[in-house]
């Protein structure tokens, strides 16, 4: 008596149309052997080239997989039923990276085409990179958090590289300061979302690469699940909270974090990767108080600063993909721009750290916002007034002392005909020069520096003080067009 | 060629959407009549690679049973299947042609940022060397739906 086989729809064509055959003989292998010896065009679809079951052919005895038995040794007699069930798949990309190695071993390293020989011949003559290393870049997936001022330099050179697949998140739209140092983007593309501006700018630097674009705040709601997706995790983030937020969920999905952070001329950068060495937290367990560090925004920074660091970070990510060289886990590099310096930090483990130590306190992520004390900052209703409200008042009444806390250089920029310079620093020390009987109000570039100087008169003794709501900048738009904004 | 009648169409797009950005799949069942493949009812199902969901879909063979014993008993076959794209075009990837089955018609809708858009049909050549794109013809039929 033959064992029955039963024939799943798609391959019915190839036996006869029949939904079963009566097969002879004593397992699994000699059942198909003979069965594609009869049907020839049936082998094919249920054997690869190197003549192995295709990963996605399933073969049951009765209801158990020969995998789990002993594959094609497994023993069949006579009664048995033995089914050929299909498992589905698919997918968009034509490769996947080798963290996302997947339960179907036919997924091979991608292919380069001669095109791609000839764009990365210079990567392929390389010893340390050559073909192997091109195809594991092409399966990498690199996760970009921003595409401002370092994500634009580690965008370019990733993607000139031939990294595969480059996620970015960014909700941003370019806007005309941007233009200064985030070589990305350019003149025709002030205006538009920095994602499409970035993704028209990597198509055409290297087709090859496919971007995938996530239009929204990184947050803790969604970065486990966007993160999950990438090999690496390069992040250029100019806040806190989304730093602490990109290094725990890489810290839990165990990923590499490749990190960069600029100001003014100065700039750091390390791989914070905590399988093999400290993570973000280790360096820094705490936020800064809300407002200390200024952003970019706020002290400026030379433009060239994040090509240097987003540059590192690129080269970080690259050597990672390829495991080559000695990447800057467990080191912080120090970039001082107007000496030309480099330093070099050790960092160490934190055994007690939150996150990543021996008995990690935070397992799951948190919020962020709240934990950089942001959700914290004092309520500022009533103390703000917008610039048309200020322009009126101050016609109504010439003596309203309106008081910039700008820097002298910001001063020679732009400034409101009729406002006192004190810079935020001095202004502390220069409560004298102030008449207590007249009202004040605080400017400053776009109204986050003049809220701390409000907090301190008020702390003097100053009752009659507001702030000027979006700053200067403000100003430019709503009162004087004649004003540049910058 | 490919018969879907309207509910069918908005059903796999309504899927793919709500997916989104996950890949969407199910499988379509129907009857051959001819060179035209009817689908008469689709089964949404699950996609199983939650490690890259994002560009990779399995139906995993309990799936495939369980929907296979199904469609049997209303006398249908599983004549095709769908997926969806996210943020990609609906072409077959060389990696839907290394795991395709012959015969079956492999549906599938491009998704950008969220909203569905095309849709094609493919079929995989016999001798497994390319997918042919085949196409989609929508007529309304009366069907009892479960």
């Amino acid at each position: 008596m033959a064992v029955t086989v039963l024939i799943p729809t798609p391959l019915r064509p190839f036996v006869g149309g029949r939904d079963a055959l009566e097969v002879e003989g004593g397992n699994i292998g000699e059942l198909l052997d003979r069965l594609t010896g009869e049907h020839a065009t049936l082998k094919p679809h249920l054997f690869a080239d190197d003549g192995r079951l295709r990963s996605f052919v399933n073969v049951y005895v009765n209801d158990r997989d020969i995998r789990q038995l002993a594959q094609r040794e497994t023993p069949v007699k006579p009664g048995d039923t033995v089914s050929i069930i299909p498992s589905i798949a698919g997918g968009t990309a034509a490769s996947v990276g080798t963290q996302h190695a997947a339960p179907l071993p036919s997924q091979a390293a991608p292919v380069l085409s001669h095109e791609e020989i000839l764009r990365y011949s210079r990567h392929l003559i390389l010893p340390d990179v050559g073909l192997d290393g091109q195809k594991k870049l092409k399966a990498a997936r690199v996760l970009l958090v921003g595409a401002g001022g370092l994500g634009s330099p580690a965008a370019l050179y990733l993607a000139a590289a031939g990294v595969g697949t480059i996620g970015i998140v960014d909700f941003d739209v370019v806007d005309k300061t941007n233009l200064q140092r985030q070589i990305l983007h350019g003149t025709s593309t002030v205006g538009t979302p920095k994602l499409e501006s970035a993704a028209a700018r990597i198509h055409d630097l290297n087709p090859n690469v496919r971007v995938e674009p996530f239009e929204t705040r990184l947050t803790s709601e969604n970065a486990l699940d966007i993160i999950r997706e990438f090999d690496v995790v390069a992040d250029g983030t100019d806040n806190f909270p989304t730093r602490y937020l990109v290094n725990d969920a890489c810290v839990l999905l165990e990923k590499p974090n490749v990190y960069g952070s600029i100001f003014r001329f100065e700039g750091q950068a390390s791989v914070f990767y905590a399988k093999r060495g400290p993570c973000y937290r280790c360096l820094y367990s705490e936020p800064p108080p809300p407002g200390l560090v200024p952003s970019c925004a706020e002290g400026g920074v030379l433009g060239v600063l994040p090509g240097i660091i987003g540059s590192i970070q690129a080269m970080e990510t690259i050597k990672l993909i390829l495991g080559v060289g000695a990447p800057l886990i467990g080191r912080l590099v120090l970039f001082d721009a107007l000496k030309l310096q480099f330093r070099e930090l050790k960092l160490e483990k934190d055994p007690d750290c939150p996150v990543c130590g021996r008995h990690p306190t935070i397992t799951a992520l948190i919020d962020y916002e709240a934990f950089c004390g942001i959700g914290a900052e004092p309520s500022y209703d009533g103390a703000e007034i917008t610039a048309e409200q200020l322009n009126e008042e101050w016609e109504r009444n010439p003596e309203l002392l309106v008081i910039d806390v700008r820097e002298p250089h910001e001063h020679a920029i732009a400034h409101i005909d009729g406002a006192q310079l004190i810079p935020l620093g001095e202004l502390p020390d220069r409560l004298g020069e102030l008449d207590g009987h007249r009202e004040i109000v605080t400017h400053c570039h776009q109204g986050s520096r003049s809220l701390k100087a409000l907090e301190i008169l008020k702390a003097a003794g100053f009752s009659k003080v507001r702030s000027l709501r979006g700053g200067i900048d403000a100003w430019a738009v709503n009162v004087d067009a004649s004003l540049p904004r910058y | 060629m490919l018969v879907l009648d309207s509910r069918h169409v908005s059903a796999i797009r309504r899927h793919s959407e709500a997916d989104y950005p996950a890949e969407a799949c199910g499988l379509i069942g129907g009857a051959v009549d001819g060179d035209r493949k009817l689908a008469v009812q689709l089964v949404p199902l699950v996609n199983r690679r939650t490690d890259s969901a994002r560009n990779r879909y399995l139906i995993d063979p309990e799936s495939f049973r369980h929907a296979q014993a199904r469609l049997e008993r209303d006398g249908l076959d599983i004549i095709g299947v769908y997926h969806s794209h996210p943020d990609h075009p609906p072409a077959p990837s060389a990696f839907d042609r290394d795991h395709a089955w012959p015969r079956l018609s492999y549906v599938i809708v491009g998704v950008a940022r969220g909203r569905a858009a095309e849709m094609k049909s493919w079929v995989l050549a016999d001798d497994r060397g390319a997918f042919e794109e085949e196409s989609i013809t929508n007529e309304e039929r009366k069907v009892v739906w479960q």
